[in-house]
């Protein structure tokens, strides 16, 4: 234990995800010996963040104006739509460049542990989004586990009434990756998702 | 398969200490607490990453130290693999197979072991639970793909539980909560149970004709012991769903569906799932009579080494599929708690194993059919006995 300012440093750094007691305890004395102007620039960029970046009110994604750069783009695809967890997972896909549609980031999974259930998602805003139309297409990008799986599941059954085509991502084989370290679970998956091949 | 060579560092009493094996039989000879059974329990926690005497993991890692490493040489088929594993405690294991990193899971499989131990009477005597890890334990060495619909089901029936819980409360309070989802969960929770319990059911059928042999040799033709499933999905009593049904993941997720649909409101007001594998038993049964409450202390040993031998005859045939799935049978201090008659039967049995590891307090207690390497355990060395 420390005493006061230390103290409480050492404290809210504990509670950042990933970072345990005796991290907290090691970034608290690196900051405590940096240089003052390197402190007051993270200080700054901390307060900062909070003041300006917001969630575009149309897809919910990171944004410093009312709308995202996403939304924004006349150039984009309005008719496919792509529905994900996290804001993060925005970035992962445009990452791959290959998709040119919008997104819609739901701010997590359902996951009653945690006491996140649809409502706590922006599930009723994706329902609005779909009523005027102009989306056809929705393509579901939860992650791959129970909550995620269990989120698609969830979406599927919202959307099957509206008539759009929906699809959710294939899971199976890493590309570059060697078939013999694929793990079970995932080369049985691979193997269940598996296509036709045109001959 | 059998292990050739053995290291340990900072596992359990041990700082350190490095044993070679040989086929055979090798019986760890010492007074109690000096570290036989540490020896073979790191063999056995090679094997299901799980031992049979703790159920965390901390307890392996000796007092003091930060991480355990066991490292084993694995002889299979004519080859032969080095199987490593570091266990932190709290933490996930790390894993090297031939000296190149790899995912734990990947060493699952690898080393098959068979463990007999005086915790096994409560296979018999104990609760359903055990009895379930049992199933799943061996559904896991025969096929590792089960360790994923394991944990996916642990996962989803928490999940569910949780929904169940605070959707019982919304409702008491006048509103519907997210009961919506549960629907979802349902789904979930039967497809990923459908999978499990056909996996186990499959087993049981499977292990049945070797149980039943196996108990007639330990017990010496003395009544019939019959296994069987008891699914929670049935109501009980005389609907008893057929046994071949319950093989079909298909049937069975139609069937927990409907399960759950008609205990919905019981569900909600008690706040847990009441049906699927985690509520399932295995019915052992003697001459008729349920073992649990029936069976002679005797008898229920009988019952318990018969559990364990049909697994390793199950192992051993079924498991195959690259020329060499024999286990590793270790006998820990069983023989101390045997009579006589059934210490001799149960030698018998295993002597022609390809390997079988034995600790005891005294050597007075193991068999003289069971002749091979004597170790000498004592204050955490191992020396070779005469």
């Amino acid at each position: 234990m420390f005493d006061g300012a230390l103290q409480d440093l050492v404290e809210e750094l504990g509670r950042l995800p990933g970072v345990g007691p005796k991290s907290a305890q090691r970034i608290a004395f690196y900051i405590l010996a940096s240089d003052p102007a390197d402190v007051s620039r993270l200080a700054t960029a901390l307060r900062v963040v909070k003041e300006k970046v917001r969630f575009c009110e149309i897809c919910g994604n990171i944004s410093e104006e009312t709308q995202c750069r996403i939304c924004r783009d006349t150039r984009r695809n309005g008719a496919v739509l792509c529905v994900v967890e996290e804001a993060k997972d925005v970035v992962a896909i445009e990452r791959t460049r290959e998709f040119r549609g919008r997104y819609h980031v739901l701010g997590g999974a359902i996951n009653p542990i945690e006491g996140v259930g649809p409502d706590n998602l922006r599930i009723r805003e994706l329902m609005t989004r779909l009523a005027d139309g102009e989306v056809t297409e929705v393509i579901i990008a939860t992650d791959p586990n129970v909550e995620g799986e269990a989120t698609a599941t969830y979406l599927i059954r919202m959307l099957r009434p509206l008539g759009l085509t929906v699809s959710r991502l294939a899971s199976g084989l890493p590309v570059g990756g060697d078939l013999e370290y694929a793990d079970e679970v995932t080369l049985g998956r691979a193997f269940e998702g598996r296509r036709t091949v045109d001959v | 398969m059998y292990v050739s060579d053995l290291a340990l560092t900072d596992f359990r009493s041990y700082r350190e200490v490095v044993i070679s094996l040989e086929a055979g039989i090798t019986a760890f000879v010492g007074q109690n607490g000096q570290g036989k059974t540490n020896l073979v329990e790191s063999i056995a926690y090679l094997s299901t990453f799980s031992s049979h005497r703790v159920a965390g993991d901390a307890a392996l890692v000796r007092a003091g130290a930060e991480r355990a490493i066991v490292q084993a040489k694995v002889q299979r088929g004519g080859r032969s693999n080095l199987l490593e594993l570091e266990i932190v405690a709290g933490r996930a294991n790390r894993a090297r197979l031939n000296r190149s990193p790899t995912r734990p899971r990947e060493l699952l499989g690898q080393l098959r072991c068979v463990l007999f131990a005086p915790e096994d009477l409560a296979l018999i005597k104990g609760d359903p639970d055990g009895r379930r890890r049992f199933c799943d334990d061996l559904l896991t060495l025969l096929g590792p793909r089960m360790a994923g619909v394991r944990s996916d089901y642990e996962r989803v029936v928490k999940q569910r539980n949780a929904l169940l819980k605070t959707a019982g409360a919304a409702r008491r309070a006048g509103s519907d909560g997210d009961i919506r989802t549960l629907d979802v969960w349902d789904a979930k929770a039967a497809a990923t149970g459908a999978q499990l319990l056909a996996g186990r059911v499959r087993l049981l059928r499977d292990l049945r004709p070797h149980v039943q042999h196996a108990y007639e040799q330990v017990s010496g033709g003395q009544g019939t012991a019959e296994v069987s499933y008891r699914a929670s999905l049935s109501s009980g009593g005389d609907d008893q769903v057929a046994e071949e049904e319950l093989t079909q993941p298909d049937a069975v997720e139609a069937k927990l569906l409907e399960a759950m649909g008609r205990l919905r409101a019981r569900e909600i007001e008690r706040g847990v799932s009441l049906v699927g594998p985690h509520r399932d038993d295995v019915e052992l049964t003697l001459g008729g009579l349920p073992a649990k409450g029936y069976a002679s202390h005797g008898e229920s040993w009988s019952f318990a080494l018969a559990l364990r031998l049909a697994s390793y005859e199950l192992l051993k045939g079924e498991g195959s599929w690259d020329g060499d799935g024999e286990p590793v049978l270790i006998l820990d201090d069983v023989f101390a708690e045997l009579d006589t008659r059934r210490r001799e039967r149960l030698a018998e049995l295993v002597a022609p194993a390809e390997q079988v590891l034995i600790t005891a307090a005294v050597p007075q207690d193991v068999p003289a059919t069971l002749t091979g390497v004597r170790l000498d355990v004592a204050d955490g060395k191992v020396t070779r006995g005469d």
